[in-house]
């Protein structure tokens, strides 16, 4: 493979009608990371994926995966890639056993080998009990967990991860993560889709943050987090009349949610943060309900980078639409 | 082996792969292909029994009735095809084969076997049960063997046709609308029914139709009595067997490249 980038996309465009689902995606991916793909519903991240997994075919730009080019050398591509898309790719009516065993064999591993492989992979995935009953019966966690365990029949050199935890329950994202964090250091470049921060945290070596089509920021999470102003404090009071003595006692930037009693501020240092809260409110005589430091949600993510693109782009700069 | 060979190999076990699975699913669902099985019979049960009769038909109506009914079966198999390839389609599972090393078009060539063998199958037990209700055909092992070939040609026409309009369809409630328009094309035929007890119009649009012509080229083989001038006296109706060969091919052509095409195209 040629160079030390896994993925790159450069101007990518896809219109679907009148709507750009991507509008110019740039994307760079190192080889051996975990590459996080950060926005909300519609932003174009699953045409993304679609692009580099040659299930769609982009209307401008080029993309390369594992050295190749996605529309001229898409056979390559596929030898070399696994997909989780965002629904179950798997074929309901068989067994997980018989799934993974027909995609081993289409990976043409032999009768022998696609059998030992789909074994080793439903016992590696916690499947080995269930192998034989019908996919349609699996809850949605061990589903997913087939799903990830077909698209590592051949260990492939780039992991495709569409919102691998979106409708799953608390522990079916546990089984999931665990699951993505034990494929990491086998060399796998990993590129994930996520609607959640804290799921782009958890996983990923760098983010992109992705609205409209296009990349808006990218970087580590920490310096993502550090444009945003990093955590905040969230003070529940009991008493609404004393919302605004509240505000005074916590950092600077404090932002009053009357509706729900809440005062919400930045904060540097999480713990320190709280501490000083709690003491200063008690100092104070203002009774809360609740006191909690967090990390910014994603909302909060996009409304600070839409704001710093207002702010940076000059109108001259500014894209306008041409008509095609 | 040379890259031709080795793409050729590449594509038979992947298209291999891909009958296994559909034999797979019938393993896992039997009560679904004995409901595909007994469907015709009652049709031609019902047919033979309950609404009976002559209906234009010199002789007995069964040695009419059976040719009509196995050619209407095959034709009716369009919809089982339509129905699985738009299940497919609408399931992600496409996806990670279109994303997978996998040679074109494996997918519908396995879904061509599967059906196929399916068809000849219910095409056993149909003629189990023509023999069993007293149809008695002519012509020896050779023209029953013609029989099964010309009756399988049609399905493997319909095979394409359904495999793409299912494609055009996409979702599966828009095959239901081909479902029931499926009817009054299928019966719009000599399955049933002489030509010479319609009204004039009728009865040269139902000669023409495709699956008459292979009701009659059949009645035609098995030597069924008054076949001949039951068939009604149009140039359609002389030339039987040859279109039962044409029409499944000339449907074959226009059809199978259309759906690979489009096939390849899913992805836009």
């Amino acid at each position: 493979m040629a160079g030390s980038e896994a993925i790159t996309m450069e101007g990518v465009g896809k219109r679907y009608g009148e709507k750009h689902a991507l509008d110019g995606l740039d994307l760079s991916v190192r080889r051996g990371t975990v590459h996080g793909v950060l926005g909300p519903n519609g932003a174009g991240k699953t045409t993304a994926v679609r692009i580099m997994a040659t299930l769609l075919r982009q209307d401008s730009g080029t993309a390369r995966v594992a050295g190749y080019d996605v529309r001229t050398q898409a056979g390559e591509v596929r030898r070399r890639i696994g997909l989780l898309g965002q629904h179950a790719a798997l074929d309901e009516e068989l067994s997980g056993r018989q799934n993974l065993e027909m995609f081993g064999r289409l990976y043409h591993l032999g009768a022998r080998r696609a059998g030992a492989r789909a074994d080793e992979l439903l016992d590696r995935f916690g499947l080995a009990g269930t192998g034989g009953k019908a996919v349609k019966r699996y809850s949605g966690g061990m589903r997913r967990r087939l799903d990830l365990a077909a698209s590592l029949i051949t260990e492939p050199e780039v992991l495709f991860l569409d919102e691998p935890t979106t409708g799953l329950d608390p522990r079916g994202r546990t089984e999931v993560w665990n699951a993505v964090r034990s494929l990491v250091g086998g060399g796998t470049t990993v590129l994930l889709t996520t609607q959640y921060l804290e799921e782009a945290d958890q996983l990923a070596d760098r983010v992109s943050v992705v609205a409209r089509g296009r990349v808006i920021a990218d970087g580590t999470v920490d310096e993502l987090k550090g444009r945003l102003g990093g955590d905040r404090i969230d003070v529940v009071v009991r008493d609404a009349g004393r919302l605004a003595e509240a505000a005074a006692l916590l950092p600077a930037g404090a932002a009053v949610d009357p509706d729900r009693r809440l005062v919400s501020a930045p904060v540097a240092d999480r713990m320190a943060a709280l501490t000083r809260a709690v003491r200063e409110l008690a100092a104070a005589g203002v009774e809360a309900e609740d006191i909690a430091v967090r990390r910014p949600t994603l909302d909060e993510v996009f409304l600070h980078l839409t704001d710093e693109l207002r702010l940076t782009e000059t109108p001259a700069a500014a894209r306008t639409e041409v008509p095609a | 082996m040379s890259a031709l060979g080795s793409a050729v190999t590449w594509a038979a076990a992947d298209s291999w792969t891909m009958t296994r699975r559909e034999l797979a699913h019938w393993a896992r669902q039997p009560a679904q292909v004995v409901v595909g099985l007994v469907f015709p019979v009652m049709l031609l049960l019902m047919f033979g029994y309950l609404i009976g009769g002559g209906r234009g038909v010199d002789g007995a109506y069964v040695d009419y009735l059976v040719p009509g009914m196995l050619a209407l079966t095959m034709a009716f198999g369009l919809e089982s095809t339509m129905l699985s390839v738009t299940r497919d389609l609408d399931k992600g599972v496409i996806d990670r084969f279109r994303a997978m090393p996998m040679a074109d078009g494996a997918v519908l060539v396995g879904r061509s076997a599967a059906d196929m063998l399916q068809s000849a199958v219910g095409l056993a037990v149909m003629l189990a049960v023509g023999y069993a209700v007293g149809w008695r055909p002519g012509g020896g092992a050779g023209a029953l063997a013609a029989t099964a070939g010309l009756l399988l040609l049609l399905r493997f026409a319909m095979l394409w046709v359904g495999i793409h309009l299912a494609m055009v369809a996409g979702r599966p409630e828009l095959v239901q609308a081909v479902q029931i328009l499926i009817w009054p094309v299928g019966f719009l035929s000599t399955a049933f029914a002489a030509p010479a007890s319609m009204p004039d119009w009728l009865a040269a649009a139902v000669e023409w139709n495709p699956v008459s012509a292979t009701a009659t080229a059949v009645r035609d083989l098995v030597g069924a009595p008054g076949a001949a001038a039951a068939a009604g006296g149009s140039w359609a109706a002389e030339h039987a067997a040859l279109l039962a060969v044409a029409w499944p091919l000339l449907l074959v052509a226009v059809f199978l490249p259309l759906a690979v095409g489009r096939f390849r195209r899913l992805g836009g």
